[in-house]
């Protein structure tokens, strides 16, 4: 119920909490919305030494219009991405997936940046932005990277971060074609998705199917080869890992996965 | 650390404890208990106050996150003549509490509901609150409250 | 006009709405100044040998004020030893709500084993709970895994005894064996073994304990349902006198009946204060709360029906298996409730049950909304449906025919119950008519017809249900009026949500012309209210609200001998006003004289009365729902459309807690039927144990509800009241696992066990469609 002890420490500028987290290593960690981290700290399942809030960095808060590409601060709240006329209008699959996280108390606090960090498969987000072929911006004690999303999700829990990186920035290409869709399968509507899938025009990527969230790469090529949504969607378990537990099996969650794309996929074409 | 929040309109400073959760701020600190702890997961949303103005839940919170803030509790709510919110008085006129724990946390979701959708339809409402659990009266005259609110509501 | 039937707000809300209720965690009282935090070392094991316990480093950790484990409990009398001969269980013990005791005793702190992961193994007590959490990691407990009995299999089976001494995991038995000749007559018997799954109560306030012993007086405030009884079960553990214990209810988070008894973590905190000296709170976490709390239903059974083919049921019987956790706390009292409800409220010539309780390394078991009850209906509501598919029959018109008629009240059911008053089938009517049930068959067609990816089932169940079961038992109420014109009601009634301050409230001014906001109602204090029974069984309003009733008439009664010495006039000419309020002689309204003036009249001994009444009878709510489900066929997803329900509580006193109480019911019970099961893996393991997994039913998955009023007044009591807290989640349960079987019948589907999650509905939805395509049958 309470987290063990830590050092709680602030920054007030980006590079001075690169700097504070660099100083302690492995056993510090950024505290953005903390509704990824403290759950786990409560439970005592982390026990970082140091928690280097990162919250008061509302120079990392902005929905941009940069011309060829959307500009997402990382300290971007998710009830922020939901209610964006601009991201409404460019890029409604972010909008409407954001919506869709947890519940409102938990998307007045919860970042994009600390979602994606985070990377949990199960999240909502990390599929969102592999599906719209994001790059994400980070910045380390030796300056800034772009990461492209299909290479930042290592592992569960794991990304191409260093412990010392801060994600500052999410870039998405403006959208060539307009067809997108959300479809997330819960037992409740407060539940993680037991598997989602985000489609952008011929990107499909999955929620819950593998240790990170995955492109349906097997469905992508069917769809560009012509065949339509329910041929495509026969493939949307090919290739990916989903684990058995508590609320499916992993014949279930490959069964979800294709009627979720068919049904995914219906509905981008219906936008287009 | 020293923390200090607005609390209801009034300062509390303390020194506390890192680790410090804001709802054991504001419930012992702040000396405020209306707020309530009903699970450890972030599930129950009994502990739902106002942070500069939107909801919250106050155990997924450090009290080192609120410093600064203006945090409203269900004892802030009514005004200083002590007039219920319209949300207090609909929650009573509709029997939406039984046994009151998760009715704290549960009309400050609604307050911040309210403020994001002045007029939403029952499905919104159903759908706004399954971050706040309730036990005792299966939601139908909490929902009956809020919308009966919504619709008494004098703009702000 | 009477206040009594009308809908009135509550008492109780403006305080709970403004400042929020005090519940033990929010107490302020002088005697917890300072009080230390207590936090408990639990087993993480299902079942093993403690081979020691090391606490020196928890003794140096931040805060420590003590660690105390079962040695240090040198200081309370000891149990009454087991039996010397035989293990046979006491009698009576299959039809006790009491533990089982003797070799299936459960211990304070574990002994020399611990039986389910959350047993209480130590307890460290620190100055606050943040420094509590860490020492008590600090705390090392060595353990020599025993093999875990993690299902009723594994307690049938008998290879891992629970209490080796007995030979048997199998705790009590009971009820008549099969009988080869019931069935004989019946042209058609369906046979099925049903689950009702084991369910966590999860009230949203855990359990809490916080105590105080000072000059020779111990002071405990719990998180209970009867302050009294824990009173009692207090000076038992301690060996103390009563008089020298005072027990507090405050504001409760919700009950259920996990809080009913006095659980041996609050003895534990009583007892560590009087040890230590220093008083101390307990609040358990959610996570202590999901393992360490009572859990509720879990029964195998094996249900049974005949009869004939144009749809007359001649026989029924309920083989029922009860996992009763680690410890037979309520020894056969819940399936023994089963078995007399087992017949529901149908005319059955032949009904038999019988069970046996096993012990699993679980948590251990007890009354969870309805206790007993729920089993017994969700058991005969799916024989019904069973039978009804079987011939082909409508299900609602196969309980039409069974259904018991009004003119066989009182009715000596086939379980051993005696049903009081009833409707069964105008319950029934009712229901079907407001639903539109034509209308509904008729869509449910359709979409068949067309393939619709999205099939709708409907849902019927009728019920019976007993409460105030332990009428006997009785209620008390002292009603006093001061000469300042208020009233004071004490009860030994003990409200956690239920609104009995307005309720009783309501009947004090009915009675005596005084307004309710000048009425004070009391629960829940020892020191004020000795003697009373609490709130559980649905039995506060027949009980409590009649003694409450008898005691206000009561006073009324020397109010008018008071009132006459006062007046100098005879009692028979005094009326009292029922406009105004004021005693007079009858014509002459110069005489008034108001309530305080009577009061003050009344000498030292104020206008008082005690009531204790016991002369009540169990009484028999009845009802009709009716569910109507949406299930996404591709994906085994439901979803609830509709509830549709009569729940006949007898006269009703106020419609607005009523409905409240029905609402509250029905989700639960909706909630058992679609998400909520306590899953525990092979190792004894408790899977579901936070809420995240543990699917608490949120307003996203509910409708609003349809209620329907129907009352029809029990004839034991003056108030004509039956019971309504239980009745909503036991009608609720069966009638939507009936509406998502329905849904699915088409496919062959006739049964699917609880919670009807979208897992269960796809795998039974698949395996239907592979045996259609191999041509196997269902």
């Amino acid at each position: 119920m309470i987290p063990a002890p830590f050092t709680y420490k602030r920054a007030w500028s980006v590079d001075e909490a690169i700097d504070l987290v660099a100083r302690d290593g492995d056993e510090a960690k950024f505290l953005a919305g903390g509704h990824s981290l403290l759950p786990l700290m409560k439970l005592r399942l982390a026990v970082p030494q140091t928690l280097v809030d990162i919250g008061r960095l509302r120079e990392l808060s902005y929905i941009r219009d940069a011309g060829d590409h959307i500009a997402v601060g990382a300290l971007t709240r998710h009830g922020e991405l939901a209610s964006s006329d601009l991201l409404a209008r460019e890029l409604p699959l972010l909008a409407h997936a954001a919506g869709q996280i947890g519940d409102p108390q938990v998307r007045h606090c919860g970042t994009i940046g600390g979602s994606l960090a985070h990377a949990d498969p199960a999240a909502d987000l990390p599929a969102v932005v592999l599906a719209l072929d994001a790059t994400l911006v980070a910045r380390g004690p030796s300056g800034s990277r772009e990461i492209a999303a299909a290479d930042f999700f290592r592992g569960l829990f794991e990304t191409a971060l260093e412990p010392d990186e801060l994600l500052t920035e999410i870039r998405i290409g403006k959208p060539a074609a307009s067809g997108w869709a959300f479809q997330k399968f819960t037992k409740r509507a407060i539940d993680w998705a037991i598997v989602g899938v985000a489609v952008q025009g011929g990107r499909v990527a999955l929620v819950n199917m593998g240790q990170t969230p995955v492109r349906a790469a097997a469905v992508e090529s069917a769809l560009a080869a012509g065949a339509g949504a329910r041929e495509a969607a026969a493939h949307a378990a090919t290739g990916a890992s989903p684990s058995d537990d508590l609320n499916a099996s992993r014949a279930y969650r490959e069964h979800l996965a294709r009627v979720l794309v068919r049904r995914a996929v219906e509905e981008a074409l219906a936008r287009t | 650390m020293k923390v200090t929040v607005t609390v209801n309109g009034g300062q509390v400073a303390a020194e506390v404890p890192d680790r410090t959760l804001l709802v054991h701020f504001l419930r012992d600190v702040a000396g405020l208990t209306a707020t309530n702890v009903g699970c450890d997961t972030s599930s129950c949303g009994a502990c739902t106050v106002l942070l500069d103005g939107r909801s919250v839940k106050s155990c997924t919170l450090l009290a080192a996150q609120a410093d600064g803030s203006a945090v409203v509790t269900l004892e802030g709510l009514a005004n200083g003549s002590g007039e219920l919110h319209p949300v207090q008085q609909a929650f009573r006129a509709e029997h939406g509490l039984q046994c009151g724990f998760c009715t704290p946390g549960m009309v400050m979701a609604v307050v911040s509901l309210l403020e994001e959708n002045p007029d939403p339809s029952e499905a919104e409402v159903r759908t706004a609150l399954e971050g706040n659990l309730c036990r005792c009266t299966g939601y139908h005259n909490i929902v009956r409250a809020v919308l009966a609110a919504a619709s008494e509501r004098r703009p702000s | 006009m009477s206040i009594l039937g009308t809908r009135v707000v509550r008492t109780e809300d403006p305080r709970l709405l403004t400042a929020g209720g005090t519940y033990v965690d929010d107490l302020r009282d002088p005697e917890l100044a300072g009080a230390a935090s207590v936090t408990f070392i639990r087993s993480p094991l299902a079942h093993a040998l403690i081979t020691n316990i090391d606490v020196s480093a928890a003794l140096d950790a931040p805060g420590v004020v003590a660690v105390l484990t079962v040695a240090d409990i040198n200081d309370l009398p000891p149990p009454p030893p087991p039996p010397e001969e035989g293990f046979e269980p006491p009698p009576g013990s299959e039809a006790a709500p009491l533990p089982l005791g003797g070799h299936w005793s459960e211990p304070l702190l574990a002994v020399d084993r611990v039986r389910f992961v959350g047993e209480p193994v130590a307890m460290v007590l620190t100055d606050d709970s943040y420094q509590g959490e860490d020492a008590a990691e600090l705390v090392s407990v060595d353990y020599e895994p025993l093999p875990a009995v993690a299902s009723i299999d594994a307690a049938l089976a008998g290879d891992s005894l629970l209490f080796p001494v007995t030979g048997t995991n199998v705790a009590v038995t009971a009820g008549a064996s099969a009988d080869g000749t019931a069935f004989d007559g019946c042209e058609v018997v369906v046979e099925r073994t049903i689950v009702n799954q084991r369910l966590a109560p999860v009230p949203m306030e855990g359990r809490a304990t916080a105590a105080s012993w000072a000059d020779g007086k111990l002071t405990v405030w719990v998180s209970t349902q009867n302050a009294q009884l824990s009173r009692f079960v207090l000076a038992g553990a301690f060996g103390m006198d009563p008089a020298a214990i005072r027990v507090v209810a405050p504001d409760v988070g919700g009950g259920f009946g996990a809080k009913i008894a006095l659980d041996r973590d609050a003895i534990l905190v009583a007892w560590a204060a009087k040890h230590t000296g220093r008083a101390l709170r307990w609040v358990e976490t959610r996570s202590e709360n999901m393992v360490g709390m009572t859990h509720g239903r879990a029964q195998r059974q094996r249900i049974k029906i005949g009869g004939t083919r144009d749809g007359r049921i001649l026989a029924y019987r309920n083989d029922i298996i009860q996992d009763t956790g680690a410890y037979p706390r309520m020894s056969g009292f819940l399936p023994f409730l089963t078995g007399l409800m087992a017949a529901g409220p149908y005319d059955i010539g032949h009904v038999a049950a019988a069970n046996r309780v096993v012990v699993t390394n679980t948590t251990p078991i007890s009354a969870y909304r309805g206790a007993g009850r729920p089993e017994a209906t969700a058991a005969v509501e799916r024989a019904v449906d069973l039978f009804a598919a079987e011939i082909g029959m409508d299900p609602a018109e196969v309980r039409r025919i069974n259904l018991v008629p009004p003119d066989k009240f009182p009715y000596s059911s086939g379980g051993g119950a005696v049903y009081d008053t009833g409707e069964y089938v105008a319950a029934l009517d009712k229901v079907l008519a407001a639903a539109g049930y034509s209308e509904l068959r008729a869509e449910q067609a359709r979409r068949r017809e067309r393939g619709d990816v999205l099939q709708l089932g409907i849902g019927v169940a009728s019920y019976v249900e007993i409460t105030a079961a332990d009428a006997a038992g009785g209620e008390t109420a002292r009603v006093m009026v001061h000469d300042d014109g208020t009233a004071t009601v004490y009860t030994g009634s003990s409200a956690h949500g239920q609104g009995h301050h307005t309720a009783w409230a309501m009947l004090v001014q009915d009675e005596l012309c005084i307004p309710m906001d000048k009425i004070t109602v009391i629960h829940g204090d020892t020191d004020l209210i000795p003697f009373g029974t609490g709130t559980y069984a649905s039995r506060s309003l027949q009980l409590g609200g009649t003694a409450v009733h008898n005691a206000a008439v009561d006073v009324k009664e020397r109010a008018r001998a008071v009132a006459a010495d006062l007046l100098e006039a005879s009692p028979a000419d005094l009326e009292l006003d029922t406009e105004s309020g004021v005693w007079q002689v009858r014509g002459d309204p110069a005489s008034s004289r108001t309530w305080g003036e009577v009061a003050a009249h009344a000498g030292p001994d104020g206008l008082a009365a005690d009531a204790n009444f016991t002369e009540g009878q169990p009484t028999f709510p009845f009802g009709t729902h009716l569910a109507v489900v949406e299930v996404d066929t591709e994906t085994g997803k439901v979803r609830l459309l509709r509830h549709v329900t009569v729940d006949d509580a007898g006269t009703v006193l106020n419609p607005l807690l009523v409905e409240g109480q029905r609402h509250g019911g029905i989700a639960q019970g909706a909630a058992q039927a679609l998400l909520e099961e306590m899953v525990y893996d092979a190792d004894g393991n408790p899977i579901t144990g936070t809420l995240v997994d543990y699917a608490i039913i949120t307003a996203a998955e509910l409708p609003s509800f349809e209620l329907l009023v129907s009352e029809t007044p029990a004839t034991s009591n003056p108030l004509g009241a039956k019971g309504i807290g239980e009745a909503g989640t036991i009608g609720a349960t069966p009638a939507v696992q009936n509406a998502v079987v329905d849904a699915l019948s088409h496919l062959g589907i006739r049964h699917l066990d609880m919670p009807a999650t979208p897992a269960r509905v796809w795998a039974a939805i698949s395996e239907a469609t592979a045996n259609s395509a191999t041509g196997e049958g269902q």
